[in-house]
């Protein structure tokens, strides 16, 4: 029986504005196993941010529960999840989000400065070793501004990576980026993945969609299909690419 | 979160913009600097005034003549003629404690020397008037009893006098000035001795003896003051206490009725002087500490500004993991550390000020701890306090909006 990272059970979002009740997530159910690479499509309203955020811990459901490496998040404090959030996941933003004027090694270092089990050198070595693994051992000194947008979601991603986290949790990273750069991000997830990290890749973009192992699909709030689909390598539809003469 | 990582991301964060952070610790520089030279300068001159005033001997006691209230109308104090020379041999046989007493009689005239005058103030006492008002005779000597038994025509004149009337470097030993129509023998000068605390020139004088003032300048029989020296300056009060006592049975003064004299002492004087100076001190530094306020402000200003903009990296450390009560820690920890840092800066700088000003003025240079200690204390209360509110505000964010902010 594989391992299950995230479980949600009949999930439901309900925001209240003025009077008015919206109903984000309408009782959603599935479950991602750990090794698996998701990715969660669907239109703008459809849901898929709210999930997201529910996902990332940065949300509470206002009915049903969602289990993160079996840890129920509905009964977590604010600071019960700002812990499983540091521990449990790592988030690649659709903007990097990387902090103007650091480098690129104190900023994948970031996360854990938030965890005191960490000392300072083993903190430096772990980023060392996340900016390896996507491939920027030449550039941890680099500030954002000195790094290409590809570059910076490496950054990004090894941030996410550096707290060792169960799932991977992106939301439309590849979408500040070209074609080509977005398919040399996409063969990175699908080196993390063959290596075993659980990943939820949020999108509306179907041929990015495509290029992972199943598609769960919103709309109003309702899951309207989760299939798993035949992969398709990033790496290969990187190399049908027409050579590029920009770079 | 521990301490050695929060000051790491506090730091950080500031160094990552260091002319912002230079400008907001440039308020409290300058609001600690002031603070610091105020209080320091102020008790610079409050000491260099007491200097001033123990110069002119801290155990002198005055009796001076009292105003007069005649059928209702204040006369003042010029037409009373019951201060006598008795006086001043009364209190030097029957008060204890007494070590010299001068009878003074002054007046002012024209001094005139060949084709130079000088308006010239004449100071009449007698042989220990020198000690009480520590004088002390540069050349020549001093007049002697002698000549205040037989109203000597003889004076000493003090350093500024003679720069007036003997322009040219000409030896003022031995030269007859004359005041008035009194032709005098110089034969002495007085060391110089500079401003006193209220920035008179103590050498703008002449000295001779009373009885020459009293009988050939003005001809009274009355003097105008009488001055004391006590033989230690713990006595002076008992000094005053019983020169005022036999000097109301010396005047007959009735029981209920007002003195025609007055008692004083330089305490006085440097307890009126000292609570001046202190006045002026607490005055000074409370104008100077507005612009720690306005200091403090900014500080708040530029928190404020900062956690607005810098809301998206709120939702990025608080998505990785932050939690709200690290947010607050990190913001405040800058608004301290800028607040701190500031504050060091100030007290240096004040000092600095302080201590160049003072050698400026020829004051003392005094490094007020209390002020020092207060001020780095308000540094620190000021950043927290003008922290709280913008990291309260960091920390309150919701971490989906701020990621989301634009």
């Amino acid at each position: 029986m594989p391992d299950i990272i995230l479980k949600i059970e009949n999930l439901q979002r309900i925001f209240e504005v003025g009077s008015e009740k919206v109903h984000a997530l309408r009782g959603i159910s599935f479950v991602v196993n750990k090794g698996e690479f998701v990715s969660i499509m669907g239109a703008s309203g459809s849901g898929k941010s709210t999930l997201l955020n529910i996902l990332g811990c940065l949300d509470r459901p206002t009915a049903g529960e969602y289990y993160i490496d079996g840890n129920p998040i509905s009964k977590c404090s604010k600071d019960e999840l700002s812990t499983l959030r540091n521990r449990k996941i790592g988030f690649v933003f659709q903007s990097y989000n990387l902090l103007a004027r650091t480098s690129a090694l104190e900023n994948v270092e970031l996360p854990l400065l938030y965890n005191n089990a960490i000392s300072s050198k083993e903190r430096k070595e772990k980023a060392v070793y996340a900016l390896e693994q996507v491939g920027l051992q030449g550039r941890m000194d680099h500030m954002p501004n000195q790094l290409s947008g590809g570059q910076q979601q490496r950054v990004a991603i090894a941030r996410a990576l550096i707290n060792d986290p169960v799932i991977l949790l992106a939301d439309e990273a590849t979408g500040n980026l070209d074609t080509r750069t977005s398919y040399e991000i996409m063969t990175l997830f699908q080196k993390l993945n063959d290596e075993g990290k659980t990943i939820a890749f949020v999108t509306h973009e179907p041929d990015i969609a495509q290029l992972t192992q199943r598609t769960i699909a919103l709309r109003d709030g309702h899951i309207i299909s989760d299939q798993n689909i035949e992969q398709k390598s990033a790496k290969e539809a990187l190399d049908a690419l027409p050579p590029s003469d920009t770079e | 979160m521990n301490i050695y990582n929060l000051l790491k991301i506090a730091y950080k964060a500031l160094v990552r913009n260091k002319t912002r952070a230079g400008l907001t610790m440039l308020g409290i520089i300058i609001g600690i600097a002031s603070v610091i030279a105020m209080v320091s300068l102020g008790q610079s001159s409050s000491l260099s005034i007491n200097e001033q005033i123990s110069q002119t001997g801290t155990n002198m006691v005055m009796v001076l003549r009292s105003f007069q209230v005649q059928g209702g109308v204040n006369i003042g104090s010029g037409s009373i003629q019951t201060l006598v020379v008795k006086d001043a041999e009364a209190i030097k046989e029957r008060v204890p404690h007494v070590e010299f007493v001068s009878p003074v009689v002054q007046s002012s005239g024209q001094l005139v020397y060949g084709a130079n005058n000088w308006p010239g103030s004449i100071q009449g006492g007698d042989v220990p008037y020198f000690t009480i008002r520590k004088y002390e005779v540069d050349r020549g000597t001093p007049y002697t009893e002698e000549d205040v038994r037989t109203a000597a025509k003889v004076c000493l004149l003090g350093q500024t006098v003679i720069d007036n009337l003997f322009p040219n470097g000409e030896e003022p030993l031995g030269k007859t000035v004359r005041f008035g129509n009194i032709p005098f023998k110089v034969i002495g000068t007085l060391v110089a001795k500079g401003q006193n605390a209220m920035g008179q020139d103590q050498d703008d004088i002449i000295l001779a003896p009373y009885t020459t003032v009293q009988k050939r300048i003005l001809a009274i029989t009355f003097i105008h003051s009488i001055i004391i020296s006590a033989d230690d300056e713990s006595n002076v009060q008992n000094v005053m206490d019983n020169v005022t006592t036999l000097m109301r049975s010396q005047h007959k003064i009735r029981e209920g009725n007002q003195d025609d004299f007055n008692v004083r002492s330089q305490q006085q004087m440097l307890q009126m002087m000292d609570s001046i100076t202190g006045f002026l001190t607490i005055l000074l530094a409370a104008i100077a500490s507005i612009s720690l306020i306005v200091g403090g402000i900014g500080i708040m200003n530029i928190m404020y500004v900062t956690v607005t903009e810098r809301t998206k990296e709120i939702g990025l450390r608080m998505a990785i993991g932050a939690k709200n009560r690290d947010i607050l820690l990190q913001f405040l920890t800058e608004s301290t550390i800028l607040s701190l840092i500031g504050g060091i800066i100030g007290i240096l700088l004040g000092l600095c000020l302080s201590f160049l000003a003072s050698n400026l003025l020829h004051w003392p240079f005094i490094i007020s701890i209390p002020a020092v200690g207060g001020s780095f204390f308000v540094c620190a209360a000021t950043g927290i306090f003008f922290g709280w509110y913008p990291a309260k505000k960091a920390a309150s964010l919701d971490p989906i909006n701020a990621l989301r902010y634009e």
